[in-house]
């Protein structure tokens, strides 16, 4: 079996890949449902677009509960801290979480317009409260959160929600938002009528411009802008979960003085890339070639930002000592060795039957099809 | 200490959402078979009606499975955002199941539902059918899983307390998924789920038949429904049964508060089927008793003894005192984590922890409880007695009317005349709520009979909580009553209105009227 610290850096990476997943996948069906108003006109086009993602979101949100449940058993504390400091927004990213699926499913139901277009705007909403959700707790990992445990780890909580609505995470906030559009307006290129997915080509465009200036913006800001944090001592890599053994200090920033800053960098890179590629992509009808860019700098930039992090999973700017890292926020080495084995075995087989399902559902949605089915679900 | 409104309200919220998931799940794990069986028939005698039967009651299924995933999100936040502590003090063994559960089985029926409903022209018959049975299977692998993970909190096994994480950690993961009482519970509760299910379809169905209408289609789907449901409520009470037994050898209290049996009775002891608890008294008035019964369900034999509730709150005061030492040892090691003396005191003492944690509601530092103190922490252990005795025998009571109305639906089934006695057809409607009754009162036998635990004797609920305000509890909580009770009104409008429709009226059958949608 693994050593512990192998067992951790291997659950960071499958932490880092859980998210991308969930980005990755239900990002797309996000960023339709956000433009539903934008790239779809009237109810037909509607329920045209709607249905390139209605087979495949629920699948898709698997990866948000399975993420979850997976920093639930692989790094406990880091799911107590996170969920009970963020409480409400993790209330409203869950409010979000809880009308989509009713929204997909009961939007056709009625034929009211009324009923229609209320479930649209509602569908929009809880399309882009995710994404900027998601955006402004990354930023305020980098920038610290405010938490402290006693002796016997359990954790207070000493700031409020408007707290965490400091100008840097709402950057990268923003920077959230225009990635999974332009993921969205990616995917509705592929899968929807030709009406829409040329508008979807356009929007992609600038899309795709406005993440790249957003991400700059904020890197630059993180680089020059950004006290970061560093282990001062008291760790060990293979030892006990308990984040009040070390010591923490600040040092000059994320980029410069994190073990993976370099790394860092080059994802940061490879995101920029596969977001201007998308477009040209697109233009050039290569539209599948065009959505995996998109997924490219999807997976780029969740990975600059747990690189420049590394090894912190939450820093904490009450009491730098309770910061929780790599290496004393997991679980025992036996569960996250009998994960592992679990993971290792069924992901791929996930991986195959979902393939499979997109396989069988290939092709675009048209208008014609939608018109004459009764649209039972 | 703990702030008691934090706690009531995060226990409040946690029954509200939870009961509340619960009225979508079940349906869902009985109705997905049922789909799969009518789906099978129609594979195998290529009759068009039975394929029509799928896609009417698949229309049901997609709403009340949508409302199913859209509750079950909040309840995997919820341990982290209300129950911080909880999450940190046993995530290393229960997040693990419910890990699996996202990867074996929630993914299953997640990705297979959209095909289920999508891919009717783009699959082969025997393809489609292989999709529908994975949906199935999905679904109820998703329960066992869950099950698992809750089986766990009632009969902790295969862990122990590691002082230098300051929370439990897995010693034996066989263990805990091969928890007796996770098997019977995992087998009690879909079989539970299947009763509704076949109750739902039942009794539609009759209202079509009340009213005339949709008569070929109603009939068969009843018939599927009278000998799937007949199986399932046997199913139920047997492994209820068994239930009852696990419960005995591991939560004597909680059995001993559905019973109300406050003094250890010779062996056998009687099952009291009647009777009034009285808290303040510790005594049942006009108890009707019914000898040996309880014994022989408890034990298994003639000769075991089970423990009354006063007998066991002896035993918990016996534990506090335990649990104090280890407390005591536990500050001590916080002063010096190399007092090698008060480790081997806390080792020694560390399994009755749970039961020092009990204090922390009535004083700050459990190491110095009096005798007093103690009395109270003890008594504290005895869960709501009139609750309990009245929700299991409601429960059980529907249980039995469950045999008897499926039994009878399958006589006439066999006959061929489901159609014949109104009356019938009327009861079989009206039956309609009960399985939500039995199931929800099931809950909370199983879950509020767990109390003051969180954790069976190792973590009390109140400790579990977060660090956050009662403001903030009561504003979330205020947030879900709103939410749900919206999303529950335009559930049951799309129930109904669908159910009201029928085959006939959305021009799925006869096959006629399939031209005019």
């Amino acid at each position: 079996m693994l050593d512990y610290e192998t067992l951790r850096i291997v659950w960071w990476l499958l932490l880092g890949a859980l998210l991308i997943g969930f980005a990755v996948m239900d990002g797309f069906d996000l960023g339709v449902a956000a433009l539903l108003r934008v790239l779809a006109r009237d109810d037909d086009e509607r329920r045209a677009l709607l249905e390139t993602i209605e087979p495949v979101w629920e699948g898709n949100q698997v990866w948000l509960i399975l993420g979850a449940g997976a920093v639930f058993a692989a790094w406990p504390l880091l799911y107590a801290a996170a969920f009970s400091g963020f409480y409400f927004a993790m209330l409203v990213l869950l409010l979000a979480f809880i009308v989509r699926p009713v929204g997909f499913n009961f939007r056709n139901k009625l034929t009211d317009p009324r009923w229609r277009e209320t479930w649209d705007r509602i569908l929009t909403i809880a399309g882009l409260i995710p994404a900027l959700i998601f955006g402004v707790a990354f930023g305020n990992l980098f920038l610290g959160v405010p938490f402290r445990y006693d002796e016997t780890l359990r954790m207070s909580y000493e700031g409020g929600f408007l707290g965490l609505l400091r100008p840097f995470p709402l950057l990268v906030g923003l920077v959230s938002v225009a990635l999974l559009l332009m993921h969205g307006a990616a995917w509705a290129a592929v899968k929807a009528d030709e009406v829409i997915a040329r508008r979807a080509e356009h929007l992609l465009r600038s899309l795709s411009f406005a993440f790249v200036a957003l991400y700059v913006a904020a890197g630059v800001w993180l680089a020059f802008g950004v006290t970061g944090y560093a282990i001062d001592g008291g760790i060990a890599a293979g030892g006990p979960s308990n984040p009040l053994l070390k010591e923490v200090a600040h040092s000059g920033g994320w980029l410069g003085n994190g073990p993976l800053g370099n790394w860092a960098c080059v994802a940061a890179g490879i995101a920029i890339l596969a977001a201007l590629a998308a477009p040209r992509l697109s233009v050039r009808r290569r539209h599948a070639s065009a959505f995996v860019a998109s997924a490219f700098a999807v997976a780029g930039t969740i990975t600059s930002a747990g690189f420049a992090l590394f090894p912190f999973l939450l820093p904490s700017s009450l009491d730098p000592r309770s910061s929780l890292t790599v290496w004393d926020a997991s679980s025992s080495r036996t569960t996250l060795g009998l994960m592992l084995l679990v993971t290792a075995v069924l992901l791929p087989i996930v991986i195959g039957y979902t393939t499979w399902v997109y396989r069988v559902l290939r092709g675009r949605v048209s208008l014609e099809h939608v018109k004459q089915s009764h649209g039972m679900y | 200490m703990i702030d008691e409104t934090v706690v009531v309200l995060s226990r409040l919220q946690f029954a509200l959402t939870a009961l509340y998931h619960f009225l979508f799940v079940p349906l869902t794990l009985g109705l997905s078979w049922m789909l799969a069986i009518m789906e099978a028939v129609y594979v195998m005698t290529g009759r068009e009606i039975w394929k029509r039967m799928t896609q009417f009651w698949g229309v049901l299924f997609g709403i009340n499975f949508a409302m199913g995933v859209a509750t079950g999100v909040t309840m995997e936040f919820q341990f982290g955002t209300n129950w911080a502590y909880y999450a940190h003090y046993v995530g290393d063994i229960f997040g693990t199941p419910l890990a699996i559960e996202g990867l074996m089985a929630f993914f299953l029926e997640a990705t297979f539902i959209g095909l289920f409903f999508f891919g009717w022209d783009r699959l082969s018959r025997v393809k489609h059918l292989i999709v529908t049975f994975l949906l199935a299977l999905g679904t109820n692998l998703s329960a066992l899983w869950i099950l698992i993970a809750n089986a766990w909190m009632q009969n902790p096994v295969g862990s122990e307390f590691n002082f230098d994480t300051m929370r439990m950690e897995i010693t034996d993961f066989g263990a805990v998924i091969f928890n007796p009482v996770a098997q019977s519970k995992f087998v009690h509760t879909v079989s539970a789920g299947y009763v509704l299910g076949a109750m739902f379809v039942l009794s539609i169905s009759a209202w079509y038949l009340l009213r005339g209408r949709n008569v070929d289609f109603a009939k068969r789907s009843m018939t599927v429904a009278a000998s799937f449901g007949l199986a399932a409520a046997l199913s139920v009470v047997v492994l209820g049964d068994e239930s009852g037994y696990t419960v005995s050898e591991n939560q004597k209290m909680k059995l001993a508060a559905i019973e109300a049996m406050w003094e250890t009775e010779p062996a056998p002891a009687s099952f009291t089927a009647f009777g009034f608890p009285d808290v303040a008294e510790r005594t049942t008035h006009f108890a009707i008793h019914i000898p040996w019964v309880m014994g022989i369900i408890g034990t298994r034999s003639l000769s075991g003894v089970l423990p009354g509730i006063k007998e066991l709150v002896a035993d918990a005061e016996q534990r506090i005192g335990n649990g104090m030492q280890a407390y005591a040892a536990m500050q001590r090691l916080h002063a010096n984590r190399d007092d090698a003396q008060a480790r081997a005191e806390f080792e020694a003492h560390k399994r009755d922890l749970g039961y020092a944690l009990l204090l922390k509601r009535v004083l700050d530092d459990p190491a110095r409880a009096t005798p007093a103190d103690i009395g109270k922490a003890a008594a504290s252990t005895i869960p709501n007695v009139p609750v309990l005795f009245w929700a299991f025998r409601i429960m059980v009571g529907c249980g039995m009317w469950f045999i008897a109305l499926f039994g009878f639906s399958f006589w006439l089934a066999a006959r061929r005349e489901l159609d014949r006695h109104r009356w019938y057809l009327k009861v079989a409607l009206w039956s309609l709520p009960l399985p939500w009754l039995a199931i929800e009162l099931g809950w909370i036998v199983a879950e509020y009979g767990r109390q003051p635990w969180a954790i069976e004797g190792v973590l009390p609920t109140a400790l579990g909580v977060s660090s956050v305000s009662a403001a903030q509890v009561a504003t979330s909580l205020a947030g879900f009553v709103i939410f749900y009770t919206a999303l529950a009104v335009v559930d049951a409008i799309l129930m109904l209105k669908y159910a009201r429709k029928g085959p006939d009226g959305l021009g799925m059958w006869p096959p006629a009227a399939e031209s005019r949608a």
